[in-house]
C-alpha cells in the first residue's frame, strides 16, 4: 500500500517538475500518434465520400469488413508489419523496422477502418435533400463530397477524434514495430509496460495519469461537438 | 424545335414497379411561366427532378436549347449549371446566409468579386441583406424560403424551377415569394417551371398551365381555357369546378342545348347532338343566389333551399338543393350572405348564365 502512495507521489513530482524523460515519451506519443490521425484522415475522408457516394457491387460487404475491422487487434496489425518490415521481408529494404514512421504506418493501418466507418456513417446523416439541392445547384462530384463533409464536420470530427484515443492508447502495435528503444521509439504506453516490468512503478504512474488526461481531453472535446 | 428552349419527348419513369409518371411530351419557351397543377402524389416533383437533371428518366428525352441531355458527363453537368431548382422544403446549408447563396457561383469557378456583387444583389432583392452573416439554419421558414430563392437566381439561371414555392409558408410569407415571382415573371429573361396545387397561383403567374394527374398531362393550356374549359370532369374538379353535374342533352338547337340534370332542365353551349351523355362544370363563382325572381340575361334560373353555408375569409360558400335534388355550390361574399340571411332552409332563386356552363361529353378521356 506504501509503495503505491510513494509511486503517486513521485509520480505527481516528475510531472510537475517536467522531468525530461517524462517530456520525451509524451512528446513523442503525440508526435506518432498524430501523425497517424493526421495521415488516416487525409486518405479515409475521401476514401470514405467515394464509398458513400458511389454505388458499386459488393458496397455493402466493404461497409461490413470496414466494420468489423473496428475490433482489429493492435498485435495483429503489429504482427502483420513486422512480417512485412523485417529484413528479410517483402519491403524489409526500406530499414523502416523500429523507427517512429513504423509505428506510424502501423497505427495509421489500426485506425483507418474506425475512422472511414464512422466517416461513412457521418455522411449517412446528411440529408438526402441536402445533397440534390447542392447537385441542382451546379456542384459536380468533388464539390457534393466537400460540402457533405463539412454538412457533417460534427460528426466527423468525432470520428478523428475517437481515431486519435484509439492511436495513443495502443501499445501491441507500437512495442512490435516500435521495438521500445530508449530516446528512440518509446512511446507513453510501451514505456509504462517496460518500466511496470523492471519495477519502477513512479515512472509508470506518472505516464498512466498523463495518459488518462489525455483520453479524459479527448473524451471531453468529443462530448462537447456531440453537443453541437 | 422552333423556339423552344426545353423539350420533352415521351418522358416515363418509375420508382421500381410504380410508375409515376407517363408518356409526358411538353415544350416550354423561352422567357414563359409553366405551372403545372395537380393534387399530391400526381408526380410533379418528379418531373421537376427530372428536368432539373437530378435523375434519369426511365424512358423519354429531354432536349435543352436543342440539344439532347446525356445521361451521364460534363455535358450534364454543364446544361444542369443553367437550370435552377428551389425544392419544396428549402434545404439550407450549415453556414451563413451569405455562404449559402454564393455556393453555386464557387461551384461555377467565378470569381471572387463577381460573387461578392451578384450575392450582395439578390440579398437586396429578397430583403435579407441585414441577416448575411446569419447562420441559415436559424432563419424563419419564410426568410428560408427566400434565402432557397436568392441561392437559386444568383447564378442567372435559364430555367427556374419552383417545387410548391409557397406550400409551407404563412400567408404573409406566401405573398412575398409571390410578389418575387411574379416580378421576375414579368421581366421574361428568365424561363419558369412551377410545380403547384395552389389553383389561384397557378392561375395567376402562368402563361400555360398543364393539368398533371396520375403522372399524365391531361390538359396543357393557357390558363383561361384549362380553368374555364376543362377538358374533362377529372381536371374539372380539380381545378375548382366544384359543380360538376351528370346530365343527358334533350334537345340541341344552334348551338344551345337544354340539357336535363336530375329533373331539373337547364340551358348550355355546346354541339353535341340529343342524348348525348355530358358532365355540365359550373364554377360557383359563376352562380348567383337572390331571394327574389331576377330579370337577367341568365338563361337558368329556378328555386332551391339552402341546404348548407361555410363561410372562409370574405367569402361564403352556399350549398343548395333544388326540388328536383339539384345540388350546386355557390360562391357569394360573406357580406351579400349576411345581408340575404342566408341560412339553412332559406327559399331563394338560383341562376347562372348559358355560357357559365361548360359541357364536355362524358367518357371523354385525355
Amino acid at each position: 500500500m506504501t509503495e503505491i502512495w510513494y509511486g503517486l507521489v513521485k509520480a505527481v513530482e516528475l510531472i510537475v517538475s517536467l522531468d525530461p524523460e517524462v517530456v520525451e515519451v509524451v512528446g513523442r506519443s503525440l508526435i506518432v500518434s498524430g501523425s497517424a490521425c493526421v495521415i488516416a484522415s487525409v486518405i479515409c475522408l475521401p476514401l470514405a465520400s467515394l464509398i458513400h457516394f458511389r454505388s458499386f457491387p459488393g458496397k455493402r460487404v466493404i461497409i461490413n469488413l470496414i466494420q468489423t475491422l473496428f475490433s482489429l487487434p493492435t498485435v495483429l496489425v503489429g504482427l502483420f508489419l513486422f512480417v512485412l518490415l523485417s529484413r528479410g521481408g517483402p519491403l524489409g529494404g526500406l530499414g523502416l523496422l523500429f523507427t517512429p514512421a513504423a509505428m506510424v504506418i502501423g497505427q495509421t493501418l489500426l485506425i483507418s477502418p474506425v475512422l472511414l466507418g464512422l466517416t461513412i456513417s457521418a455522411l449517412n446523416g446528411v440529408a438526402r435533400e441536402l445533397i440534390d439541392t447542392a447537385v441542382s445547384l451546379g456542384a459536380d462530384g468533388f464539390q457534393v463530397a466537400w460540402l457533405a463533409l463539412r454538412e457533417a464536420r460534427y460528426a466527423v470530427m468525432a470520428a478523428v477524434i475517437m481515431a486519435f484515443g484509439r492511436a495513443i492508447s495502443e501499445v501491441g502495435c507500437a512495442v512490435m514495430v516500435g521495438g521500445n528503444i530508449k530516446g528512440f521509439t518509446r512511446v507513453i504506453t510501451t514505456t509504462i509496460s517496460l518500466e511496470s516490468s523492471k519495477g519502477d512503478l513512479e515512472l509508470s504512474i506518472a505516464l498512466g495519469i498523463i495518459l488518462l488526461l489525455i483520453a479524459l481531453l479527448v473524451n471531453v472535446s468529443l462530448s462537447r461537438l456531440q453537443q453541437r | 424545335m422552333s423556339d423552344a428552349l426545353l423539350e420533352i419527348i415521351n418522358l416515363s419513369h418509375s420508382y421500381g414497379n410504380r410508375r409515376v409518371l407517363e408518356g409526358l411530351n411538353l415544350n416550354v419557351r423561352r422567357g414563359e411561366v409553366f405551372t403545372v397543377i395537380g393534387p399530391t402524389g400526381a408526380g410533379k416533383t418528379t418531373l421537376l427532378r427530372l428536368i432539373d437533371l437530378l435523375e434519369v428518366p426511365s424512358s423519354g428525352d429531354i432536349y435543352f436549347d436543342g440539344r439532347r441531355v446525356p445521361e451521364k458527363g460534363r455535358e450534364r453537368l454543364q446544361i444542369r449549371r443553367r437550370l435552377s431548382f428551389v425544392l419544396q422544403k428549402p434545404q439550407l446549408f450549415n453556414e451563413s446566409v451569405y455562404d449559402n447563396i454564393c455556393c453555386g457561383l464557387k461551384w461555377r469557378g467565378e470569381k471572387e468579386d463577381g460573387i461578392k456583387r451578384k450575392v450582395e444583389r439578390v440579398l437586396e432583392m429578397v430583403g435579407l441583406e441585414k441577416h448575411r452573416h446569419r447562420n441559415a439554419r436559424t432563419l424563419s421558414g419564410g426568410e428560408a424560403q427566400r434565402v432557397a430563392l436568392a441561392r437559386a437566381l444568383v447564378v442567372e439561371p435559364d430555367v427556374l424551377l419552383l417545387d410548391e414555392p409557397t406550400a409551407n409558408l404563412d400567408p404573409l410569407s406566401a405573398a412575398k415569394i409571390e410578389s418575387l415571382i411574379s416580378h421576375l415573371a414579368a421581366q421574361r429573361d428568365i424561363t419558369m417551371i412551377i410545380a403547384t396545387h395552389d389553383m389561384s397561383q397557378g392561375w395567376q403567374l402562368a402563361d400555360r398551365v398543364g393539368v398533371l394527374l396520375e403522372g399524365k398531362f391531361i390538359q396543357i393550356g393557357g390558363p383561361d381555357e384549362v380553368f374555364r374549359l376543362p377538358r374533362n370532369e377529372k381536371v374539372a374538379s380539380f381545378v375548382g369546378v366544384e359543380n360538376v353535374l351528370e346530365g343527358k342533352v334533350l334537345e340541341s338547337n344552334q348551338g344551345i342545348a337544354l340539357i336535363e340534370i336530375r329533373g331539373e332542365v337547364i340551358q348550355g353551349v355546346c354541339e353535341y347532338p340529343v342524348d348525348t351523355e355530358v358532365w355540365v362544370c359550373l364554377r360557383p363563382e359563376d352562380v348567383t343566389l337572390s331571394l327574389a325572381r331576377i330579370q337577367s340575361s341568365a338563361r337558368n334560373c329556378f328555386p332551391a333551399k339552402v341546404i348548407r353555408v361555410i363561410s372562409s375569409g370574405p367569402l361564403s360558400r352556399v350549398e343548395v338543393e333544388s326540388g328536383h335534388g339539384l345540388r350546386l355550390v355557390a360562391l357569394v361574399t360573406r357580406i351579400s350572405a349576411e345581408e340575404m340571411d342566408l341560412v339553412e332552409g332559406k327559399e331563394v332563386h338560383v341562376s347562372f348564365k348559358a355560357t357559365g356552363a361548360h359541357i364536355i361529353e362524358k367518357g371523354l378521356k385525355s
